[in-house]
């Protein structure tokens, strides 16, 4: 069969119409200048995706402030380790707030037994004291990263019972055994490192352990210390992780960097220092908080090697350079920003 | 008129197909029934074949091959043997090199041994090959200037996945195979050492890179509009310049001032095109082994220039005490 020319021209036209349209970002974009003239530290803005960000991160409505009893909660309720100093009426408020950020389908019954409130039966019930405690240590102890915005249940949860986005130590189960390459945590078409072929599973070692995610030399010659000598292995799991930060607060590198010197933190935007600090948030959180939640955890909420789901930038920022748009609901429930301890 | 302005060839020859000249009594035949192919005749010449593999062309064949099986085996084993996984994947999969703690030393082969399997094989089909391209470049009665065209980049390619490696004391160093990996590996390579774009031997071969592209055009553009005069005759022209190669050099003269002539012009092209590898292997080789970070070694040297600060100063919370790092 012999193809005439002009069908060849029509076939390459739709296989190229294709490619354009399923690989470029599609006009109009803005770009922000934030860095000095030439460095090109700009930000994009692809309008449709900004405008499906700005409406998929706006903070939830407020709960009316209601009168204080003037009776602490733990005079009318039993078994209140965490929330017991509160006034009632507050305690109340605030038991709804959690209900509509957490689980506004399945209601108070998703964490209590309704026939005896004050029952831990459920362990979504103490798996929520245990959050409760988690926030007013974000809020209290790491404003390094979350200012005095802070953080409520809905940052991370949306109104679903276990937020969007979560993680847990990927597995390497899709590979095969036996004499081939080993699995070498990359090269996989993954979605959080921005589809590169980049090391998929960087929270393990940077959100969970405390690798160290420094690979530029500080000094331009090689130093007589080899041992120290970071790779170009490395560098692809700095890269990575990069990458997420990037994807998962929609921004550029230039967010932070001065790309002409990655490592420079003189030519770095003041928003470095603030990532730096939330690396080790993340990862104390993941250590403290939800990677202990395992042995109270069904199965069905935990990963395939039996680890709880863990948090990472995504889990709060949801492609956004702040959670909800950098709207703070702490001053409408203030008690999430005071030190809450769970009595013994 | 619009013969020349068109992509593709409008004219082809059709005739009986040529075998080639005869070979000398010790040398394989060549293979292959010729056939006529019209949307290589677009390209080019529209016959194909017959082909003169020899030796060479033989064990080159049989090492890729090998090089292709070890890299396609080790993909497929990443997907679980899965073929369609394959297919979505194959941008993304790769063969690794070893991890850096193995050294010089041979690895496992599921740590990185395949790797270097594959890198020798890849090697051996590439030097036979252009021990092929030499032979038949002097059994043509040529000059062996492809073939050491080829030989530059071949030093690009041992530079990066052989020499330096070796320079640095790692396998680790090296390369992996693989569409998106080798293309991540290189923006890891330039973050790693601060910004390869300050490396003046990459400065050199984005130069000598782009410049040959300019040249090409240059050239292509210059013959193409001349070719009505029988301009594309060049080997010809060489000796004896007819109206096609009076009215190029002129063209150029009256624009520029100066004109290249029809020998010299392929001189440029070819020291563009070599350099370009040339340049791109010594940067490489310099990148870990001499300097580390090529940010410093600007700033160092009066390259990068510094620019006024926008946002208020930025110190490594690393250094202030009382941190938890």
């Amino acid at each position: 069969m012999r193809l005439g020319f002009s069908a060849v021209v029509g076939l390459t036209a739709i296989v190229g119409a294709v490619f354009v349209a399923t690989t470029f970002t599609t006009p109009p974009l803005d770009s922000v200048q934030r860095g000095y003239r030439g460095t090109g530290q700009i930000q994009s803005y692809q309008d449709r995706a900004y405008t499906r960000l700005t409406a998929a991160n706006q903070a939830p409505e407020v709960i009316p402030a209601v009168d204080p009893e003037g009776q602490k909660a733990s005079v009318g309720y039993t078994n209140l380790k965490v929330l017991g100093d509160l006034d009632k009426a507050e305690f109340d408020r605030l038991m709804m707030a959690i209900t509509n950020w957490v689980s506004p389908d399945a209601g108070c019954n998703y964490c209590h037994n309704p026939e005896n409130m004050a029952s831990d039966e459920l362990y979504t019930k103490v798996v929520a004291r245990r959050m409760l405690e988690m926030v007013s240590t974000i809020n209290t102890k790491y404003k390094a990263h979350v200012a005095n915005t802070g953080v409520t249940c809905y940052t991370c949860h949306r109104g679903q019972p276990v937020p969007g986005y979560i993680w847990y130590t990927d597995p390497n189960l899709s590979h095969a055994s036996g004499y081939a390459q080993a699995p070498t945590g990359q090269n996989k078409a993954a979605a959080v490192v921005g589809y590169t072929s980049l090391p998929y599973d960087v929270f393990t070692p940077f959100l969970k352990e405390a690798n160290d995610l420094r690979i530029i030399s500080q000094t331009a010659l090689p130093q007589r210390d080899a041992g120290a000598r970071k790779s170009i292995m490395q560098a692809e799991w700095t890269y990575g992780a990069m990458a997420h930060i990037s994807d998962g607060l929609g921004v550029n590198c230039t967010y932070c960097h001065n790309t002409r010197s990655f490592t420079e933190w003189s030519q770095s935007s003041p928003q470095r220092a603030v990532a730096w600090y939330a690396i080790r948030h993340v990862r104390e959180l993941n250590n403290t908080y939800l990677d202990p939640l395992a042995p109270i955890l069904p199965a069905n909420r935990l990963g395939a090697l039996g680890d709880a789901p863990k948090i990472n930038c995504t889990t709060c920022h949801q492609g956004v350079f702040k959670p909800l748009l950098g709207v703070s609901q702490l001053k409408d429930y203030p008690e999430l920003a005071t030190t809450l301890t769970a009595k013994k | 008129m619009t013969e020349y302005q068109n992509i593709f060839n409008r004219v082809q020859i059709r005739g009986e197909t040529y075998p080639g000249v005869p070979l000398p009594p010790d040398t394989d035949d060549r293979f292959g029934q010729p056939i006529f192919s019209y949307w290589a005749g677009k390209l080019g010449n529209a016959q194909i074949g017959p082909i003169y593999l020899g030796g060479l062309g033989l064990a080159s064949a049989i090492c890729f091959g090998i090089a292709a099986a070890v890299v396609g085996l080790n993909f497929l084993a990443q997907v679980n043997w899965d073929w369609i996984q394959f297919v979505r994947q194959f941008f993304w999969l790769a063969l690794e090199p070893p991890l850096p703690q193995y050294g010089l030393t041979f690895p496992p082969l599921a740590q990185g041994g395949w790797w270097l399997i594959t890198g020798f094989f890849l090697t051996a089909s590439i030097l036979l090959w252009w021990a092929r391209m030499y032979t038949r470049a002097k059994a043509l009665g040529l000059g062996t200037h492809v073939s050491w065209a080829f030989a530059a980049a071949i030093f690009f390619y041992l530079s990066l996945g052989f020499f330096r490696p070796i320079l640095m004391g790692s396998w680790g160093e090296g390369v992996p195979f693989g569409i998106f990996p080798h293309l991540d590996w290189t923006a890891a390579i330039s973050i790693r050492f601060g910004n390869l774009y300050y490396n003046p031997f990459h400065m050199l071969s984005i130069a000598f890179l782009y410049g040959s592209a300019v040249l090409f055009a240059m050239h292509a553009g210059t013959l193409l509009a001349v070719s009505r005069y029988g301009g594309e005759r060049e080997i010809e022209q060489i000796v004896d310049r007819g109206t096609a190669v009076e009215r190029a050099m002129l063209f150029w003269r009256w624009q520029i001032g100066f004109n290249a002539t029809i020998e010299s012009f392929h001189r440029w092209g070819y020291w563009f095109a070599v350099l370009t590898v040339i340049t791109a292997g010594i940067g490489i080789l310099l990148t870990g082994t001499v300097v580390d970070n090529w940010y410093l070694w600007a700033v160092k040297h009066g390259v990068a220039p510094s620019y006024p600060p926008v946002f208020p100063p930025v110190t490594d919370p690393a250094l202030i005490s009382g941190v938890p790092q």
